[in-house]
């Protein structure tokens, strides 16, 4: 008697493909468990009626769709895409030029990395906490700033768009860092030792062989960057003081204290309709243009 | 007037950290020279012509491009063209652009460019129209090699440094690429400096030969000099193949010196001005310049080391005896195939043979 093990060990080996099925199963089972499943289920939500007490009720409706588009949400939506874009940009002027002194250095590369990824071992909550005793009247910097004489009063960084936008850098930073430094970490150091023989400047080097030869780190770091913040609903939440939400927060609300989990849903497909269409959009052109980045 | 030279190193020094690259390097180059600098791995070569290119800075002394002294200057200051061993050609730019790279970084006019860099393929033996379009990865080895080569020569740079530029290619192609480069060199009348390992290329193709070892110049001079006279050990061994010999200088003979050898027997040598009595003498002999004689058929006159056949190979245009002598070692002797008539004696293994040669033969050596 063969035991089921033995039997399936033979499937495998007698049909090559199985085995590729084998190893994409675990992950394939629990992305669709986890992820489709879900994903369908708010899909379909996002068309029904909404529940009196949260949950929805049967039904079809596009009233949650239409009132998506009304400008009060809209501009919330503009707010995020505009701080979200701005969160993008902050994160690769100050990430760029990190990721590049980590790939040139050699003895501290190993250091440098680990200190970028470091903040990654708490949670960002607790992190996002630690931006507040930072930033509030009496927090740190007020501290400093009014024992050093430099102010009188406490200046108000806590609950503004200025600390939000802090709060979102400070959190999505190695994730630009991190692929930017993969890209330029292959970087062949002869390619700039051509240029410079052939007349480059700094300047020209970095933007004619090392800039187009990183971009695809830079587009990586940019979409890991972007898409996150405009979920993003923690730091507007905690930095911003629900004053001037981002979209996060709008969705974040109907499933909690709003209870109405069908505009929750429209909301966020809405949100991630957005995202796909740029991103397509963003393929689509590359491919129409492949002499930028290999 | 005494011509200017194109490149000119005086008492050049590099270290890196606590071991020294360059060491007091002196040397000059003329204008339109196939000028090779030719060493093992770790020699210093390739750091000399990194020196030349600017893309390493010297620790002290001087070198002059053309006159005028360069040791400040960047890489995009001097002017010269590079063809890096690795290619490097810009992956994400077509051949059209790459070659374009530096006319555009010298502010070209945009309307020239076109015909610059189609005459640069051309040059390189690469059709425009076939190849412009291309980006590196859909190169083979050899064009890129050549696409490498058109984009240095697009310039017109006065000197043109090489780095090992053939080592990744194969053999048949190389041999090849070898005329071809001598050809520019000649045709185009810039100064070539070549950095190889290979001492058979190095002979091929250049003018002078700068020798390196352990930093510093061991000998400089024409293939022909370097191969005939090389003036210390490492350089008769590096160059070629040579059997040495060691011993005392015992007495002036007519047009030459008496050795009483290490190993015993004493033989001669001529033409050995600098040899004091009682000196301790170095000699090195190529394998060509020696003859295989059975015993007692040796013609009067030439020195003679008598052993035992340990190896004979046949190499068709060549053969190799290698004669067995107690006390001295192995010696190589190279036997020519001259045709029919004049057959090589078979030698075997286990013969009793007597390794002979002329004193004008022995180069008498410079301690290391």
């Amino acid at each position: 008697m063969r035991s089921p093990r033995q039997w399936l060990l033979e499937r495998v080996h007698q049909r090559p493909s199985l085995r590729g099925w084998a190893l994409l199963g675990p992950g394939l089972g629990w992305l669709g468990i986890f992820f489709v499943v879900p994903m369908i289920l708010m899909l379909a939500y996002s068309f029904m009626h909404r529940g009196r007490y949260g949950g929805v009720e049967a039904g079809f409706t596009l009233e949650h769709y239409r009132r998506f588009f009304d400008p009060l949400y809209l501009q919330v939506l503009e707010r995020t895409v505009l701080w979200s874009l701005g969160c993008t940009v902050l994160c690769l002027l100050a990430g760029y030029p990190v990721a590049w002194v980590i790939a040139r250095s050699t003895q501290w590369r190993t250091v440098l990395l680990f200190l970028v990824v470091l903040p990654f071992w708490t949670s960002f909550l607790v992190r996002t906490f630690a931006m507040i005793f930072l930033l509030r009247d009496s927090g740190f910097i007020n501290s400093v700033l009014q024992s050093l004489g430099v102010i009188d009063q406490p200046l108000t960084l806590l609950y503004t768009p200025f600390a939000v936008m802090l709060g979102l850098v400070y959190g999505f930073l190695p994730l630009m860092i991190l692929p930017i430094y993969a890209s330029l970490e292959k970087l062949d150091g002869a390619l700039l030792e051509a240029a410079e023989v052939l007349g480059a400047r700094p300047m020209a080097r970095f933007f004619k062989v090392i800039l187009p030869l990183s971009m695809p780190g830079v587009v990586a770091g940019s979409m890991l960057t972007f898409i996150p913040a405009l979920g993003s609903f923690l730091t507007s939440d905690l930095l911003g003081g629900a004053k001037e939400i981002m979209i996060g927060n709008l969705i974040q609300n109907q499933f909690t204290t709003a209870r109405n989990w069908p505009f929750g849903s429209a909301a966020s497909f809405v949100v991630m309709g957005l995202v796909l269409v740029a991103v397509l959009a963003y393929l689509r052109r590359r491919d129409v243009a492949p002499t930028g980045v290999v | 007037m005494t011509e200017i030279p194109a490149v000119e190193l005086d008492r050049v020094t590099k270290s890196f950290g606590t071991t020294k690259a360059v060491d007091q390097l002196s040397f000059q180059i003329h204008r339109g020279e196939f000028f090779s600098i030719l060493g093992p791995s770790g020699c210093g070569k390739t750091t000399t012509l990194r020196l030349l290119a600017g893309l390493d800075e010297a620790d002290s002394g001087t070198i002059r491009l053309s006159g005028e002294v360069v040791n400040r200057k960047r890489p995009y200051e001097r002017g010269l063209g590079m063809v890096f061993q690795s290619y490097a050609l810009f992956p994400h730019l077509t051949v059209h652009r790459n070659i374009a790279f530096g006319l555009e970084q010298h502010r070209v006019a945009p309307a020239d460019i076109p015909t610059r860099v189609a005459k640069a393929l051309e040059l390189v033996r690469l059709d425009p129209a076939q190849f412009a379009a291309r980006m590196p990865s859909q190169l083979s080895g050899g064009q890129r090699q050549r696409v490498a080569l058109a984009r240095a020569l697009v310039l017109e740079p006065a000197l043109l440094l090489l780095d090992e530029p053939l080592g990744a290619i194969d053999l048949k192609l190389r041999k090849a690429m070898q005329l071809e480069l001598k050809a520019l060199n000649r045709s185009l009348g810039i100064t070539f400096v070549y950095v190889t390992h290979d001492q058979e290329e190095a002979l091929t193709m250049s003018d002078r030969i700068a020798v390196m070892d352990q930093a510093r110049l061991a000998q400089l001079g024409t293939p022909a000099q370097i191969y005939e006279n090389p003036r210390t050990a490492f350089v008769a061994s590096f160059i070629g193949e040579s059997n040495f010999l060691g011993g005392t200088a015992v007495r002036a003979v007519p047009g030459g010196w008496e050795i009483e050898g290490a190993h015993g027997a004493a033989f001669r040598v001529a033409n050995a001005e600098s040899i004091r009595a009682g000196e301790r003498v170095e000699i090195a002999i190529r394998p060509e310049w020696m003859d295989v004689f059975s015993p007692d058929t040796v013609p009067p006159g030439e020195n003679q080391l008598t052993g035992i056949v340990q190896d004979v190979v046949y190499l068709g245009e060549m053969m190799h005896v290698v004669v067995d002598v107690e006390r001295v070692g192995e010696i190589k002797v190279a036997l020519r195939n001259e045709g029919q008539l004049t057959r090589p004696i078979p030698w075997r293994r286990g013969d009793r043979a007597v390794a002979a040669w002329l004193p004008e033969d022995c180069q008498v050596l410079e301690p290391a």
